[in-house]
């Protein structure tokens, strides 16, 4: 499962709530981290995580996958001799001529996501895991992310790679295997971008798009009527009674064009839209997540 | 303490940075429409593929080319334009191909980069092009002095210090060139380096296939007669980067992460010896007292009291401790945020009842970002 959306959505919320519900129903999950941000492992409130998969609740494991371990690891793989690898990766030419080849990293990232989700995992002593959670880059760099393997795929028109890129293509665009949800939140232009987003994902990439979630959606607490004495209440007080009444009809105005927004995005995505409350919480932790994996559903 | 207006005056390129999610694009365009309504003529570049920027400033689309956006739109919004404005979306693969016009020594050499399937993979994809090719045109622009102003959205990359690094990054991959001469399938100088090189080339060559390393290998050799252009003018850029007449503006939002990137952000800044202009916080949620809402003992009896209605009363409290809860939050992550910058001018933006998508709502943001901090807050007190 593959959550995308622009930066700041929340991705990495959604991304750990799915994880916290998966594995709460007996699934041994794991989270993956793709730009070394660990916010994941901040969001545990663990110390950083780095390249290993490390367990952070029962049936909740955690990663953040380095491009440069990543490639380690791959070589290793391939070459089957940990000094021969070792002696390559102390090679300049090694190091350029990896730097230079255009996707490299996004591919050797995308290939430990698939290694990942093999039942029989090619690293030594993995385990295998029922559900690999991905918390991708935010859009623009989203696609892009996600098509590497079929550009590679291109470029590389032979040799072993070129038939692991092809492969790691089929595995995601394999609907059965893979699926994406993106993140939104209710306003105006992240509407109007996982729209595109959507669309993009399922034209272009070819992936399934399984699900939209809605983050961050304010409660209505109010009703306009009580909105109405609210706005006249604050015209003729002052202090604490005005500003209270103040932020009441502040919150009644946001929620209000929230749902327009959640109307707009359900007319606009063909996925299923799932709506996620907005937490009154200063910073989010594992809490604040258990919460939300609780709203999944 | 200087308003926005007074530290961009006189200032001939304003960059904004920060991570993906605080609102950069619409800081970068609230800015330029605050400073062209002000007398200057000012182009605002975005390279966001998510044309942002186009939406809020009523355009359908924007092009690699600059293109005005119309006067009446300001004047029907009671926006006072007495500059211009300017718009562009930079087409990264666009503004790629057109320096390699530039560089190319003749059409040959620039049809075989053009074509090169490498070539056209980085142009597109590779991580830092785009980055790259924002500063490219923001250098181009500057050159032609068409404007007075120039304020540049940076790339929403993760890793909001990508774009600093980019043009150095792209220079390093293109000097790879001196790598060519090892590519060749039985290269003397693969045999004069030693076993470890061959070695390291053959296990490369394995894994990725030989076509790959014979187009790379083409990709460099085609570059070669153009690696000292680009030398030169990635020196030019970044001596541009860090001129006076440039203004890093960092932008972030009021929660932990997006603070701890801001602090981050400016430390680089100042690291790389780049001007750094000062920081905007935006969607900050204003603290009651700030808003004159004097402490009461009891706010639910008080509430009650007012509103004949228990029930509403409760309610209106629970609202407002949240809302105070946020409010205190922010607080603390704004003085975090002044302390480690080791600066007092922090513009806060507060978080509007409406988001902001259109001229009207820049022209909003405007009145706060162009104010100085004692009018920010008189301004939220009056809206509170």
């Amino acid at each position: 499962m593959i959550v995308t959306g622009k930066g700041g959505v929340g991705k990495t919320t959604v991304a750990v709530a799915l994880g916290m519900r998966a594995a709460a129903a007996g699934k041994r999950t794991i989270v993956c981290e793709v730009a070394s941000q660990e916010n994941a492992s901040r969001m545990f409130e663990h110390t950083e995580v780095g390249f290993h998969e490390v367990e952070m609740e029962e049936n909740l494991w955690s990663i953040s996958i380095d491009p440069d371990e990543s490639m380690r690891e791959y070589v290793l793989l391939q070459l089957k001799v940990r000094a021969m690898r070792d002696m390559l990766f102390r090679s300049r030419i090694f190091g350029y001529l990896a730097a230079a080849t255009p996707g490299l990293k996004e591919l050797v990232t995308i290939g430990k996501i698939w290694e990942l989700a093999q039942l029989d995992r090619k690293v030594k002593k993995g385990r295998k895991y029922d559900l690999v959670i991905v918390d991708a880059p935010a859009t623009g760099h989203g696609i892009g992310f996600l098509q590497t393997p079929r550009t590679f795929a291109n470029i590389a028109r032979v040799g072993p790679i070129h038939s692991q890129a092809q492969r790691l293509d089929s595995f995601i665009t394999d609907h059965d295997q893979t699926g994406t949800a993106i993140v939104a939140l209710p306003e105006e232009m992240p509407v109007n971008e996982s729209a595109a987003l959507e669309r993009d994902l399922r034209d272009e990439v070819g992936v399934a798009v399984d699900r939209v979630y809605l983050n961050a959606l304010y409660p209505e607490r109010f009703s306009k009527e009580e909105c109405e004495r609210l706005g006249k209440l604050a015209e003729g007080e002052r202090g604490a009674v005005r500003a209270a009444a103040r932020a009441a009809v502040s919150e009644h105005e946001r929620a209000r064009s929230q749902r327009a927004q959640l109307a707009r995005l359900r007319r606009r995505v063909k996925a299923p839209v799932k709506t996620l409350p907005f937490l009154f919480e200063p910073e989010l932790g594992p809490e604040a997540a258990r919460r939300l994996s609780r709203r999944l559903g | 303490m200087p308003t926005l207006g007074e530290v961009l005056d006189e200032k001939e390129i304003c960059i904004c940075a920060g991570s993906g999610g605080v609102g950069k694009t619409t800081t970068s365009a609230a800015i330029a429409v605050g400073m062209a309504s002000r007398g200057l003529k000012v182009c605002v570049l975005t390279i966001d593929p998510a044309k942002r920027l186009a939406d809020s400033l009523g355009m359908e689309e924007l092009g690699n080319e600059a293109r005005q956006v119309d006067p009446a739109l300001f004047e029907r919004q009671g926006v006072e334009m007495k500059g211009e404005l300017w718009a562009m979306m930079l087409d990264p693969k666009q503004t790629f191909d057109e320096l390699i016009a530039r560089q190319a020594p003749d059409e040959e050499s620039r049809d075989r980069v053009l074509e090169n399937r490498i070539y056209q993979q980085i142009s597109n994809a590779l991580a830092g092009s785009q980055e790259y090719m924002a500063m490219e045109k923001l250098f181009e622009l500057h050159t032609e002095g068409e404007f007075d102003l120039l304020v540049l959205d940076t790339p929403p990359t993760r890793n909001a210090l990508d774009f600093l690094d980019a043009p150095k990054r792209l220079t390093q991959f293109i000097e790879g060139r001196s790598l060519k001469v090892f590519m060749k399938p039985t290269g003397l100088a693969a045999k004069v380096a030693g076993r470890g090189a061959s070695v390291a080339l053959s296990v490369f060559k394995r894994i990725v296939g030989f076509d790959l390393i014979a187009d790379l290998a083409e990709f460099f050799n085609a570059f070669s007669g153009m690696v000292d252009g680009f030398q030169a003018r990635a020196k030019r850029v970044n001596k541009l980067l860090s001129d006076p007449g440039t203004c890093f503006l960092v932008v972030c939002g009021p929660q932990g992460e997006p603070i701890d990137e801001a602090v981050y952000f400016h430390r680089k800044l100042v690291e790389a010896k780049l001007p750094f202009g000062g920081v905007i916080v935006n969607k900050v949620h204003y603290p009651a007292e700030q808003l004159r809402g004097d402490a009461v003992e009891d706010l639910p009896a008080a509430l009650t009291e007012k509103l004949g209605d228990a029930d509403l009363a409760q309610r209106v409290a629970a609202n407002f401790a949240d809302y105070q809860a946020l409010a205190e939050r922010d607080a603390r992550n704004i003085e975090h945020l002044a302390s480690e910058l080791r600066t007092q001018s922090v513009i806060r933006v507060p978080y509007l009842d409406e988001d902001v998508h259109d001229l009207a709502g820049l022209a909003e943001i405007d009145r706060y970002l162009f104010a100085t901090s004692e009018e920010r807050v008189e301004m939220a007190a009056g809206r509170a």
